[in-house]
């Protein structure tokens, strides 16, 4: 399937690029529905890698790139369930949203995420397993999970130690703070800076340079520098689920989701 | 640390031109996040051309509980 509209995400092949389109209100929170829709692109992706050269990973909403993971879904769940069966479903969920991250990560093209504006939790972890960012001047980035009593859980802490320093990834983990693209870049996350709604034509751009080398060696070059931490990525799950069980993080969400001031999103 | 005037009026300078909000009718000790009709992630985008403008990096924790524009000018004045 070459092109999907899905009720989240769409994709198309564009000038030999496949672009992932994300388009969920309010920003690109991800749920089981994107999280469904994210299984039939990653389902969809083989195929689509024989003709294309490059995907691109974009947001098409104004807040941002994405806010993370959908803390009302994940809340009204837990609510909703007895503590074991909410327990389960949080692990189903993040073995699947871990299987299609590591299916991006792995993805035999080069991958490239166009990010503008909130670039948050999940957001930013969806960022990470691709091989390039290339960040709007207004782009934003943050783990903000421990304000929850949580860890990230999409692949977050694994994939930013394999891609930063360990203090780096410790300042940003522990203290739950955002930073701008300029920070992003000094660390070596960000490898291009856009101008205020440029990054997806930069990315486009960049996209049809890597098109012009060979498929099989960019891909070989990429697996060779890009190990996927596998075990680390396991143990994150256990992680999450260890501290997802205590009490104080169902009042973290609570609080999250029950606010209804002007400050959710600032710590 | 005290803002200097200058430093303020860069403020309310770039929050009426960003926001679209007559200048005249912004004022040091407005609650930016009422004044503007911002939600914390205007608030978020507003910290982040602040910091692009002065050159600076401020921790999103300094602005907790920070609805004022001189507070924030004091946070930023001590970053410069």
């Amino acid at each position: 399937m070459n092109d999907f509209r899905g009720q989240t995400l769409s994709w198309q092949i564009v000038n030999g690029a496949i672009e992932l389109a994300l388009h969920r209100d309010p920003c690109n929170e991800i749920g089981s529905l994107t999280l469904e829709e994210l299984e039939r692109f990653a389902a969809a992706l083989p195929g689509l890698a024989n003709e294309a050269q490059a995907l691109i990973v974009h947001s098409t909403l104004k807040a941002g790139f994405s806010a993370g993971a959908d803390l009302r879904e994940l809340f009204q769940r837990g609510e909703e369930m007895e503590k074991g069966a909410a327990l389960r479903g949080v692990r189903e969920f993040l073995k699947r949203i871990h299987s299609v991250m590591n299916t991006l990560d792995a993805a035999p093209l080069t991958t490239i995420a166009a990010v503008h504006g909130v670039t948050f939790g999940g957001g930013f972890e969806l960022a990470l397993v691709c091989d390039i960012i290339i960040a709007d001047r207004m782009a934003r980035f943050c783990f903000p999970e421990l304000r929850l009593g949580l860890i990230p859980g999409f692949g977050g802490i694994p994939r930013l130690k394999r891609d930063l320093g360990n203090a780096v990834v410790r300042d940003l983990l522990l203290t739950g703070r955002s930073f701008n693209v300029m920070k992003a870049q000094q660390i070596g996350l960000v490898s291009q800076i856009a101008a205020e709604g440029e990054a997806l034509r930069v990315a486009r751009a960049t996209a049809s340079q890597v098109g012009k080398f060979d498929r099989r060696t960019a891909a070989t070059a990429k697996e060779f520098v890009k190990p996927i931490p596998y075990a680390e990525l396991d143990r994150e799950i256990d992680i999450f689920c260890d501290l997802y069980s205590r009490p104080a993080v169902e009042d973290g969400l609570r609080k999250f989701v029950e606010n209804e001031g002007v400050q959710p999103y600032l710590p | 640390m005290p803002a200097t005037d200058h430093t303020l009026d860069q403020i309310l300078d770039l929050a009426a031109t960003h926001f679209r909000v007559p200048r005249e009718k912004l004022s040091a000790d407005d609650d930016f996040f009422k004044t503007l009709g911002i939600d914390s992630l205007q608030a978020l985008d507003l910290l982040t051309r602040l910091e692009h403008h002065f050159r600076i990096e401020l921790p999103d924790y300094e602005l907790q509980g920070v609805s004022d524009f001189r507070t924030l000018a004091n946070r930023i004045q001590a970053r410069l």
